[in-house]
């Protein structure tokens, strides 16, 4: 940290016009939403274990520590194919219309499009955390949660009581990408968030175990796993882009991957924390 | 578009037409000759037998020792359009609306009595084997009804065991049969299931499982093609038929048929019997985290049940029987054990088991966390 500070001190005297430009306000764009001060109740993501007991992680409003901006819409499919074509993506599996969300695409997909549009732009693209989408989805934001019901003695209880809660909760979703705007605008004015486009966060897979004997606690984290945001929580592995194979613990597989990216303001702001 | 409907009916019509001269034919010599033979079921009680939709079984006794009866069924054929995965369409036909049929329950010795019936709204002709029946092709040449027509077929159930039926129009057979067109009959022994040193084996529950390979085309750029009737589909599908890959292989119909709110129950100490189906493939059940405690892999019962299996083997055209005690709670996977066919193209079902969890048989002595002393 240290080093880092030392660093931007040294920027900060040498390129005086870069700190401007890094305090700057956003510039206005029609295809970026800039979530200032905003708040969710949120799940922290992971397993957690208590003893050999799986509970549910602690609930708790979080809310914005500094602002971000975050595209409006999802990326379009003809956003993907213009990063195929300039050899920065990788092509997809299957043909798609430009206009429409891009869907089938990877983790590492979504990182190399960002990657991508960052160089092209001199911007800082990024997945944004599972956090920041929770606050950028708000009233779109879904507790993954689905029982508190977990008994020592009896581990199929809570196994049912998920199981029936997720076939309660599973409702028919036709997997075809829709045009922008489908699925409606949150209260931010973010288009189509839960609707059948799943999206990546950087976020990985954490186990959290407390021992009740020692109370000590121990993280295990796979970033092999990250989280895809939607309707639920989805433990997705990296590499698929398929989702039906995979994720939510019993059933309904994402419909589809797909993702929106936050642009970073910089680390000039970021160094500052806020 | 026009062009290509016309195609199609064209190729449905000339599959009828050929089969048109053999029904005219068989229709009429092979008809029983009543006159000089005893009606062999006089004086025998006549009992109406309510069918219900799979996964469920029809009411029965396991035991019957009383005298042979006569059975007396109801079957009404459906040709619809139904809905086997998210997006994708199939014309199927089916026995009384559902995929499979509804299983029928006799004993040994009894008289199965089945009235079909081919409601004018469907479009084809058809009729039913019995793999249990003796003579006429199991009575598909005695009961081909067209569109408007029903029949009443009656044989005698002569062998014990669970026996596919299917329907066989002329030149149309495998067509009707991976369209949906088949269940089970379960010809149960007089006295019941016996295990293989003559002790009784008995069940709380029965499930029929039938296991579907279908074979839906696709159009140029990979999508499922959704026909308006099955003489549309006819002629792309059989192309996709001689292919042998299913794209889809599930169970009772449709992707989830038997998950999530439609999942198969039980509870901890009951014995379930599973009746497993597949008319046209060969299959391998396996309960996930169970066994089959009596198996009869042919499903016939006057044969010693193989016992413990962890998977079985149905061959393509008969139906399989096996009984397992639930001993422990939760969620398990009923399966076809190609995983690939269990999880990329539909063959799962679920039986959630509630009861009580035994530490004895399982024990989770350290939750998943870091790896230590090493």
């Amino acid at each position: 940290m240290r080093k880092r500070r030392v660093v931007f001190l040294t920027v900060l005297g040498l390129a005086g016009m870069a700190v401007l430009q890094g305090f700057a306000p956003m510039p206005e764009d029609g295809s970026l939403v800039r979530i200032e001060r905003a708040s969710v109740r949120y799940r922290e993501p992971g397993e957690f274990i208590d003893g050999t007991r799986p509970v549910n992680g602690p609930i708790g409003e979080i809310a914005t520590k500094k602002p971000f901006a975050i595209m409006k819409g999802q990326v379009t499919r003809g956003d993907y194919d213009r990063c195929v074509a300039a050899k920065g993506c990788k092509v997809l599996d299957s043909a798609g219309d430009s206009a429409l969300p891009v869907v089938g695409i990877s983790f590492y997909d979504a990182v190399a499009y960002a990657e991508w549009l960052s160089r092209e732009t001199g911007q800082n693209w990024r997945l944004p955390t599972d956090r920041e989408w929770a606050l950028a989805a708000g009233s779109r934001y879904r507790d993954d949660a689905y029982t508190e019901i977990s008994d020592p003695a009896n581990p199929s209880r809570r196994w049912i009581a998920t199981y029936d809660a997720e076939a309660a909760a599973e409702q028919a979703l036709d997997p075809a990408p829709k045009p922008a705007g489908t699925f409606g605008a949150n209260e931010h004015g973010l288009l189509d968030l839960s609707g059948n486009v799943w999206e990546w966060t950087s976020t990985c897979y954490v186990r959290h175990r407390t021992d009740p004997a020692t109370g000590a606690a121990t993280e295990v984290e796979n970033c092999g796993v990250r989280i895809a945001e939607g309707r639920h929580r989805a433990y997705m592995t990296g590499f698929f882009r398929d989702p039906k194979a995979g994720a939510c613990s019993v059933g309904i597989p994402p419909a589809n991957l797909g993702m929106r990216l936050v642009r970073g303001e910089g680390r000039l702001r970021e160094w500052f924390g806020f | 578009m026009f062009t290509r409907r016309t195609t199609l009916f064209g190729a449905a019509i000339a599959a009828l037409v050929a089969a048109a001269p053999s029904l005219a034919e068989e229709g009429l010599s092979p008809a029983p000759k009543v006159l000089g033979q005893a009606d062999q079921t006089a004086g025998l009680r006549h009992v109406k037998a309510e069918l219900v939709p799979p996964p469920a079984v029809m009411q029965h006794q396991q035991v019957d020792t009383g005298a042979p009866k006569v059975v007396e069924f109801t079957m009404k054929i459906e040709e619809k359009k139904i809905t086997v995965d998210e997006g994708v369409t199939f014309q199927a036909m089916t026995f009384n609306g559902s995929m499979p049929g509804p299983t029928m329950v006799v004993h040994e010795g009894d008289y199965v009595q089945l009235t079909l019936i081919n409601p004018e709204t469907n479009t084809m002709p058809h009729n039913i084997d019995f793999h249990s029946a003796t003579g006429a092709l199991g009575g598909a040449q005695l009961t081909l009804v067209n569109p408007g027509e029903q029949t009443t077929l009656r044989f005698k159930a002569t062998r014990a065991g669970a026996f596919v039926y299917h329907c066989a129009p002329p030149g149309m057979i495998p067509w009707h049969v991976v369209s949906g067109m088949s269940g089970t009959i379960l010809v149960l022994p007089r006295e019941g299931l016996k295990d293989e040193a003559g002790s009784p084996v008995t069940y709380d529950r029965a499930y029929t499982i039938g296991e579907f390979d279908l074979y839906i085309p696709k159009d140029e750029n990979g999508k499922y093609v959704d026909y308006e009737t099955p003489g549309e589909a006819y002629a792309d599908t059989v192309e996709v038929m001689k292919g042998l890959i299913p794209t889809h292989v599930v169970f009772n119909g449709r992707k989830g048929a038997l998950t999530g709110e439609n999942a198969m129950t039980a509870k901890v100490g009951e014995t379930v019997l599973f009746i497993h189906s597949s008319a046209n493939r060969d299959t391998r059940p396996h309960l996930i985290g169970g066994h089959g405690d009596h198996v009869w892999e042919r499903g016939k019962f006057h044969n010693p049940p193989a016992k413990d299996l962890e998977t079985w083997f149905v061959a393509g055209g008969s139906a399989a029987v096996a009984t397992y005690k639930f001993l422990q709670p939760g969620i398990y996977a009923y399966v076809n054990h190609n995983l690939i066919e269990a999880a990329e193209l539909g063959a799962t079902a679920h039986v959630k088991v509630s009861g009580e969890w035994s530490e004895d048989l399982m024990k989770q002595v350290a939750a998943p966390g870091p790896i230590v002393g090493q």
